[in-house]
């Protein structure tokens, strides 16, 4: 029966989006009942244009997410561990920080041009602040008196860090990659609007360009499936990785 | 293999406040001594030093040859709380302070020390699943599997029940006999003290100094309800009352 429960919602709202449709709540071209949909899901398909735009699509959001949270997790961990860095690096952070991420995108466009590169780089700036900032909250909150069992070993600072600080700072990290994942899918939306040819963004652009709300309910149902399975992978990994941790939602593993 | 412990003259201050006032103590090998005193009068702290992480003082500590100005692996400390790796699992905590971890020698090490502090079948559980006494245990073992020369317990369990407090002195007590560490303990426990030491050494309100040192003549292994110690027990407590009267009150 729990593995039911998380299905009940999804049904009730497909349901309650059949009903108003059949009942004429919703007029068909407004919402289109889920059989169009997925007709037309069908019809991309069989011209291959679905595949390419959910390759495309999941190929920058990887290549974006790859790229920000590997910089956040090296900035991140140099940040975390040294006084110093931190002193010198920690304000211009913050400050870039509470530049709202999509102001970038102009500048990007500019700068980079409108093929790959401008698109990529915008899901990575996306990714990198959430990684970034949690990891060094995480590193900061790393209990001291564990470090100090550490240092009664006499172990070097690198062998501190690396079996002391970035374990205890690894639930921050993986909570950080998964609010960077969902930046990624955010913002490889709001780069397919700017003059791309393919991709679940563009899609919906291009969708609405031609009165197509059958094919914008394929672009939105397809961004909510890859968002949610991505997600769920870096779930299972947190899972699987902070087994130790003593919390609520460890409680049931255990 | 252990090594006497001697410390001359121990002054520190907290920035105006004046904690250790020239502390003097000499520990012979594998001897257990246990040092107690009013609340905040600078017990942890001395172990603190001892222990090489706080290096800010005047005097002089030695171990064996060696003077302290640091960590060091010949030292082990065992803290109030079981302060283990939550992260890692019984074994891999014990393992922890071992150079070479990965290896079959350190791994039988380990099993063998488990066992020692009875939680030989618990090498594979996480902290989380542990007991406050368990997890007090592990803290044991991992400090005993380097085979410190000194071994410094701050108020080891003083976070535990009667029951399972006496339980693990008398683990602490095992353990002492098998690898012979000379032995420092903090507690406010008078029992605990005359129970586990050879010599109890008594301190005075900060800053701290040593007024009193009592030996506990009786053989090991000693019944807790042996009238000497009882006597003892009588003894610490006037001398500390005589001390500073709001004690009464702590033990």
């Amino acid at each position: 029966m729990r593995r039911l429960t998380p299905w009940i919602l999804p049904a009730a709202i497909v349901a309650l989006w059949w009903g108003s449709v059949a009942t004429g709540v919703f007029a068909a071209y407004q919402l289109p009942p889920p059989p169009v949909v997925i007709e037309a899901a069908a019809n991309l398909w069989s011209r291959g244009l679905l595949q390419r735009d959910l390759v495309t699509t999941i190929g920058r959001v990887l290549f974006g997410f790859v790229i920000g949270s590997t910089a956040a997790l090296v900035l991140g961990t140099v940040t975390g561990l040294s006084r110093k860095v931190s002193d010198a690096v920690e304000p211009t952070m913050q400050a870039l920080r509470t530049v709202p991420t999509l102001a970038w995108a102009p500048l990007l466009l500019l700068w980079l041009g409108i093929d790959e590169a401008p698109k990529v780089t915008l899901v990575a700036i996306g990714a990198f602040f959430p990684v970034y900032v949690n990891l060094v909250a995480g590193i900061h909150d790393v209990d001291r008196t564990l470090i100090e069992v550490a240092r009664v070993y006499d172990l070097s600072s690198a062998a501190i860090a690396r079996r002391v600080v970035i374990p205890a700072s690894l639930p921050n990290l993986l909570t950080g990659l998964r609010l960077g994942l969902s930046q990624s899918w955010l913002f490889v939306v709001v780069a397919e609007f700017f003059g791309a040819s393919a991709g679940l963004g563009f899609r919906l652009t291009d969708s609405q360009q031609s009165s197509r709300v059958d094919l914008m309910f394929v672009g939105l149902l397809g961004l909510a499936i890859l968002g949610k399975v991505t997600d769920m992978i870096l779930h299972a990994i947190e899972d699987r990785t902070l087994r130790w941790r003593d919390t609520i939602a460890t409680q049931a593993l255990a | 293999m252990s090594t006497p412990l001697r410390l001359d003259q121990i002054r520190k201050r907290y920035d105006a406040t004046e904690v250790l006032a020239g502390v003097d103590l000499e520990v012979e090998p594998s001897e257990i001594v246990a040092l107690v005193g009013p609340s905040g009068c600078g017990k942890s702290t001395l172990l603190r030093l001892v222990s090489g992480l706080d290096v800010r003082f005047d005097g002089r500590i030695a171990v064996g040859d060696r003077e302290v100005r640091g960590p060091d692996r010949t030292v082990g400390v065992v803290f109030q709380e079981p302060r283990l790796f939550p992260w890692l699992s019984l074994a891999d905590n014990v393992a922890f302070g071992l150079p070479d971890r990965g290896s079959d020698g350190a791994k039988a090490l380990v099993r063998e020390t488990l066992g020692v502090v009875g939680l030989a079948d618990f090498a594979g559980a996480l902290p989380k699943e542990l007991s406050g006494g368990m997890a007090q245990r592990a803290a044991l073992a991992r400090a005993l599997v380097t085979e410190p020369q000194v071994l410094l317990l701050d108020e080891p369990f003083s976070s535990l029940d009667a029951f399972t407090r006496m339980r693990l002195q008398d683990h602490l007590l095992a353990a002492w006999a098998r690898y012979r560490p000379t032995l420092v303990l903090v507690t406010h426990d008078l029992d605990e003290a005359v129970y586990l030491a050879d010599r109890v050494v008594l301190f005075s309100d900060r800053p701290a100094r040593v007024i009193d040192v009592l030996r506990v003549a009786s053989r090991r292994p000693r019944d807790r309800r042996d009238p000497n110690l009882l006597g003892l027990r009588v003894a610490l407590l006037e001398a500390l009352h005589l001390e500073r009267s709001e004690l009464s009150a702590v033990v």
